[in-house]
């Protein structure tokens, strides 16, 4: 390779350097796009898969029917389903288990469901204190299920034109 | 006692104290690092004795650099010591005979001409650096300029004695790597798009 | 002030006692400010290269995170200080203490303004150059006494890495000292005093970018901190260090860039001397004068500068391999060192001075 003048120039006088430094002094004068979250939060959309919930039709009767599709399909054998015969025939549940830990939130127990009963709520904020919390029983997914019920009612309507 | 006697004796002390644990500490690496804090103490010796040129080049190159090599070396190698506590009675008297040896050289040394202070210069320089800067560069300019050319054959003696060109090593040449352009490695083609019946 | 002082203690108490105190207090006074801009020094990294990368940085301790410094202080304080196992339990504590004495100890010669200094010695840059080798030492210690073998490799990258830079750097300084014509920090200002053009980034420009870069390099930042290399060797020779421990390297460090910073506006941009000197009606205007003339703020001005480009660079260039940064060391900056001082030799010896 032969002498290169224009390179050498190039590299003493640092300008490639400078270009680089003057793209980060650029950016320092930016408008910042952080979001401080506990005060403020990005929008979240109707799909979001969060913790998730157990759902109930308006007249109080709990719609998962332990068809056990969703405990199929977990690709992280997450959910434990026992079930019995009501007296008045009909098939529920008697356990509803969903290791959080071993959860991957991938939605396909909703998917899965033909009645709508297990959904992922956009609730992503919640924690565990002591050991074995982590089994979220059928109890308490109800109870977050009625909780939010009028929420989740709310984002599956919305995405449902789109499915 | 003044300031500085306290200071002189404390470093003293020190000094003594790093020395003698530098021959008799088992573990090389602590070897090294009283070698390192005596050289230390002696350089802050030299500096209450207001030659600041000569104690700050003693921390500079043999604290500075030489030792950091030797701290290097000790502790890529994977020393086993015991080996070296064995013998101690076999080499006594060869080892007693070297230090006498040693000892009647330095003082044979220390007592000769060049050794005795001569008459002190007058006036004393109030910078000693500047001082030792022109004597080296006027009295002393050729044995000072031998040395250095010297100095610069042991290192390119000791560069060529280890360098070897391997040919078939996939070493990056850096400077061609930065000097590549765009024409270098990128051709444009321009070509017409292919049409379904020609594929 | 100090000789109030001086016999005020002197009154009772032996006089070697009273030079010692003297000194003592001499020594809080420079470190205590020191300590606080290397805390600032951290909150300002972290809010810049933040900024730089369109975030806030931290912004949640006091007032625009102003605490924050403070608050990590704490939270290191009351973490434990694991010694790993098989480590050498005396060196490995020993090694932060070594890292950040040299750092601090260099303060004592660097003139904060005209007469403002600790030790007025005379060769001030050699004491400098012999401190700032020192510093690599507790690095290698750190290093091999982890008993780890990222911290051993960091240790050997750094220890060469430093030993390398040292010299471009002490070239740089040579040029410094053939114009100034002392060893003397305070003298060396004292050559650049006149105006702005007499200060010495304009006949040494090169020296000047040189030194910079070494200097960069001598402190184990980006884009030299090969040493830290996370990506490779976790963090360097501090992998196993943690709490107050860790916290002293990090001291070091920061204390390092201050005194590269410092070091580097009192010897090219004229330390406490102000950029407006000889503009007399700025100088002697009657409050504005103290703005405009010398004094410490001019060097806290000049070294903040550098320090944001210490950041600046961080926040900009991705981190050299470790074959680049001996070629940039060795092949580089080295020969332009001697053929810059050579010119300026030359020009000296031809009675061609244009900095004086």
């Amino acid at each position: 390779m032969s002498f290169n003048w224009k390179h050498y120039f190039k590299t003493f006088s640092l300008k490639e350097l400078m270009q680089g430094m003057g793209v980060t002094g650029k950016y320092f004068f930016e408008r910042k796009i952080t979001i401080q979250y506990p005060e403020e939060k990005t929008p979240i959309s109707n799909r979001f898969r969060g913790h998730h919930a157990l759902r109930r039709y308006p007249n109080g009767e709990e719609r998962c029917i332990a068809c056990k599709l969703c405990e199929a399909v977990c690709p992280a054998l997450a959910i434990t389903i026992d079930l019995e015969e009501r007296p008045d025939g009909t098939r529920r549940t008697t356990r509803y288990d969903i290791d959080m830990f071993k959860c991957i939130y991938c939605g396909f127990c909703e998917e899965a469901c033909p009645v709508d009963a297990i959904v992922e709520t956009n609730i992503f904020e919640y924690h565990f204190e002591n050991r074995g919390e982590n089994i979220q029983t059928k109890d308490k997914l109800l109870a977050i299920g009625d909780k939010h019920e009028a929420e989740i009612a709310k984002m599956k309507a919305a995405d449902a034109p789109y499915r | 006692m003044t300031f500085e006697q306290i200071i002189f004796y404390l470093f003293s002390a020190v000094l003594v104290a790093a020395a003698v644990g530098m021959v008799t500490v088992r573990s090389p690496v602590y070897a090294a690092l009283c070698l390192i804090l005596s050289f230390f103490t002696s350089a802050a010796l030299w500096l209450l004795l207001e030659a600041e040129f000569l104690g700050l080049v003693l921390v500079l190159v043999y604290v500075g650099a030489v030792m950091v090599l030797f701290l290097f070396v000790i502790m890529m190698l994977d020393l086993n010591t015991d080996p070296l506590k064995e013998g101690l009675v076999k080499h006594a008297p060869v080892g007693f005979v070297v230090a006498a040896v040693i000892a009647v050289e330095m003082i044979l040394v220390l007592q000769s001409a060049p050794f005795q202070i001569a008459t002190p210069l007058n006036p004393a320089p109030a910078n000693n650096t500047e001082a030792l800067g022109a004597i080296l560069y006027t009295d002393y300019v050729y044995p000072f300029e031998i040395a250095a050319v010297i100095l610069v054959v042991a290192i390119i003696a000791a560069i060529t004695l280890t360098l070897r060109r391997r040919p078939d090593s996939r070493k990056q040449d850096i400077s061609q790597q930065v000097q590549v352009k765009r024409a270098d490695r990128v051709r444009l083609v321009k070509m017409k798009a292919e049409t379904k019946e020609q594929a | 002030m100090m000789e109030i002082l001086a016999n005020f203690f002197g009154a009772f108490l032996p006089e070697w006692m009273v030079t010692l105190l003297i000194i003592l207090i001499k020594v809080v006074a420079i470190v205590l400010p020191l300590i606080l801009l290397v805390a600032y020094a951290t909150y300002a990294e972290r809010k810049i290269i933040g900024f730089m990368q369109v975030r806030v940085g931290p912004n949640r301790v006091g007032f625009k995170g102003l605490l924050q410094p403070f608050a990590d202080m704490f939270k290191l304080i009351f973490k434990e200080i694991v010694i790993p196992a098989r480590s050498n339990r005396f060196l490995f504590l020993i090694a932060p203490l070594l890292a950040m004495g040299p750092a601090f100890a260099a303060w004592a010669v660097i003139p904060f303004s005209d007469g403002m200094v600790l030790a007025d010695v005379n060769a001030g840059l050699l004491f400098l150059l012999a401190l700032t080798s020192l510093g690599v030492y507790g690095v290698i210690i750190a290093g091999w006494a982890s008993n780890s073998k990222y911290a051993q490799l960091s240790a050997l990258r750094i220890g060469a890495q430093m030993v390398s830079y040292e010299i471009a750097m002490g070239f740089a300084l040579v040029g410094v000292l053939m114009a100034s014509g002392s060893l003397n920090l305070g003298d060396i200002v004292r050559a650049q005093s006149g105006s702005i053009f007499s200060w010495f980034v304009w006949p040494l420009f090169g020296l000047f970018l040189v030194y910079f870069i070494s200097g960069v390099a001598e402190t184990n930042r980006a884009p030299f901190d090969v040493a830290e290399g996370e990506s490779e060797i976790v963090a360097g020779f501090h992998v196993e260090y943690s709490g107050m421990a860790f916290s002293i390297f990090f001291l070091a460090e920061y204390a390092n860039m201050w005194l590269i910073a410092a070091l580097t506006s009192l010897m090219f941009l004229g330390g406490w001397l102000s950029p407006f000197q000889g503009l007399t009606f700025l100088t002697d205007m009657p409050v504005l004068g103290r703005v405009f003339g010398d004094g410490i703020h001019w060097l806290l001005l000049k070294a903040s500068f550098f320090m944001l480009l210490f950041f600046w660079f961080r926040a900009t260039f991705p981190r050299y391999r470790y074959d680049q940064i001996m070629r940039l060391g060795w092949k580089i900056l080295i020969p332009i060192t001697l053929v810059w001082i050579f010119a300026e030799g030359l020009a000296i010896a031809l009675g061609w001075k244009p900095w004086l």
